[in-house]
């Protein structure tokens, strides 16, 4: 079910002095299904936008549909919504508060008023796919380590079966190890399950191994919408706004700049790998 | 919706109220109170008025933005204002069945409410051009006499200012785990008291919990730098009185003596 963003602005603090405009005019259709990387340098409003896109923000001015409907509509049920488009806030397991692992999962399914069994049943679930080991079901999320009760909190909205799954910035102050398992285990989501994933981040590096689709923010306004290849060609404009491209594309381009007629537009290292012994004709 | 709550804000702005000597508006603020209670008819209001409208003019704080952390009191004000028309004896009024306001009800539900106002007003002011830090520094230093009651001034006086520099935070953090729990199909607003207390766990819990945490961070930092209370600790930028001080100080007596004034002569 795709979800529409029609010129959505978003101002904090309207009314004083201390007003910021944190949205200006966004325009955005997230389908069904697409791996998304939502980039930007802190400040840039990607916090505010994914707030929006489950009714938790009402936008100042424009509108937001969600399968055609009007998602702030008097009539509309904004509880469907919350279990239809999954947010993981940024350091979710601040938000844990059950007695054990498994209860806390339970929170969501059991909010949307389904029966024990059936709560249970996804509860198990979505602790299966965040990848936790049944040792630590029946343990306190506060006795687990930083990531461990990372995948707890994501457990916590996948249980709900949403159809979108936003992530804020799911690896920040994860070591690299924790990182890389919890953004393998997204992409394993993805495919899987066949839900849309909505990836923030503030560094390109983290997403460009992932995602089909790259939204760069600044500043509150979209400054490109496009596949990753497309994205990394404006790595000039890109390093103006506080970002850079992966370092392959840095790579590529000097590799370029020397002679070497190499396809800039590769992303990962393994494709650049291949790409240089393609040119050099080795294989 | 948490972020209306303006009482102990800081609201930046370049004024002679924001520069003024925190010593100096903490005094002026109890003077103004005391002021409140010397003066009791409407003459001495209307200066009263007069004189928290320049403060206010001066210090360049909109007027909305200080109306608006009144919301929080309305409640209050209400009570009082209803206990004292109703329940103060005298002259009748208005009797309606065994409800009687009476003139001296009406009078003091009056003369309570617009004490009440200003006074929050008042010292709304003053925490609204007084960052934490100067208002912990300025009382601190006024208390200072107190110590020969081996009164522990300046803990106290850390205590205030850490207290008061986490009101915001924690409400920041309440809007989060609150907007994390509501994307959990968490519903804080709908069924009847006990089902709204059970309802508040998922937010008191974490809430707890990082308030510890930090708590725990803080003290922590503070060891680290070798914090061990007031003795012999000196301040890298002393309360120092200037002339504008002065002016206040010289204003202030002339309001208080008007009050005084007011009053004996009616
Ligand atoms: N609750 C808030 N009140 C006022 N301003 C805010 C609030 N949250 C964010 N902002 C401001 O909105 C802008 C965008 O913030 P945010 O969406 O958190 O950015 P990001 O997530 O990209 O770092 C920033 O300028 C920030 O200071
Ligand atoms: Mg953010």
């Amino acid at each position: 079910m795709p979800l529409i963003l029609d010129h959505v602005n978003y101002i904090y603090g309207g009314d004083t002095e201390l007003a910021v405009h944190a949205l200006n005019d966004i325009n955005l259709v997230i389908p069904d299904n697409q791996f998304i990387g939502l980039i930007g340098h802190t400040g840039s409003g990607k916090s505010t936008l994914v707030q929006h896109l489950n009714g938790l923000l009402k936008p100042t001015s424009g509108a937001i549909y969600f399968n055609g409907e009007d998602i702030h509509d008097s009539d509309f049920d904004k509880k469907k919504l919350r279990s239809k488009v999954g947010l993981v806030f940024q350091y979710p397991e601040h938000q844990l508060f059950e007695i054990d692992v498994f209860s806390d999962v339970c929170f969501g399914p059991k909010n949307l008023g389904l029966s024990k069994k059936e709560t249970e049943l996804r509860a198990y679930e979505a602790l299966k796919q965040v990848g936790l080991e049944d040792e630590f079901f029946y343990q306190s999320p506060f006795d687990l380590s930083g990531g461990q009760k990372r995948r707890v909190a994501i457990a916590g909205v996948l249980a709900m079966k949403p159809d979108i799954l936003v992530l804020d910035e799911p690896t920040a102050g994860l070591d690299p190890k924790g990182r890389d398992e919890i953004l393998d285990q997204i992409a394993k989501l993805h495919n899987e399950m066949g839900i849309t994933v909505i990836l923030v981040s503030h560094s390109m590096e983290d997403v460009a191994k992932y995602v089909e689709r790259i939204i760069v923010m600044n500043k509150g306004s979209v400054l490109y919408d496009n596949a990753p290849k497309e994205v990394f060609k404006h790595y000039k404009e890109l390093e103006a706004v506080g970002l850079a491209a992966p370092q392959v594309t840095y790579i590529m381009q000097a590799l370029k700049e020397r002679g070497l007629p190499v396809n800039t537009e590769v992303t990962t290292i393994l494709e650049a790998r291949d790409e240089i012994l393609r040119v050099k004709g080795v294989k | 919706m948490l972020r209306d709550i303006t009482l102990g804000q800081y609201y930046q702005a370049d004024s002679v109220i924001h520069k003024l000597d925190p010593r100096a508006k903490l005094v002026a603020t109890i003077a103004f109170i005391i002021s409140l209670f010397i003066v009791n008819n409407a003459l001495g209001y209307c200066v009263a008025a007069i004189f928290l409208a320049v403060v206010i003019k001066l210090s360049k704080v909109p007027f909305r933005f200080i109306v608006k952390g009144m919301k929080t009191i309305v409640f209050l004000l209400l009570i009082t204002v209803v206990f004292n028309l109703f329940l103060t004896p005298g002259e009748a009024l208005v009797s309606v069945w065994k409800i009687t306001i009476t003139k001296e009800g009406l009078r003091t539900a009056v003369l309570m409410a617009v004490r009440l106002i200003f006074l929050i007003i008042g010292s709304s002011v003053m925490t609204l051009t007084t960052t934490p830090n100067n208002l912990t520094d300025g009382m601190e230093r006024l208390m200072r006499p107190l110590k020969i009651f081996k009164i522990p001034v300046h803990e106290v006086a850390m205590m205030m200012s850490i207290a008061l520099r986490f009101i915001p935070v924690l409400l920041e953090e309440t809007d989060k785990i609150m907007k994390a729990q509501i994307a959990r199909g968490a519903d804080f607003e709908s069924g009847n008291l006990i089902k709204k207390a059970k309802s508040l766990v998922p937010l008191l819990v974490p809430l707890f919990i990082s308030a510890f945490r930090r708590a725990n961070d803080l003290a922590m930092a503070m060891e680290a730098r070798c914090y061990r209370g007031g003795e012999h600790r000196t301040k890298m930028k002393p309360l120092k009185y200037k002339r504008c001080d002065g002016i206040a100080y010289l204003v202030l007596g002339c309001y208080l003596a008007l009050c005084i004034g007011i009053r004996v002569v009616t």
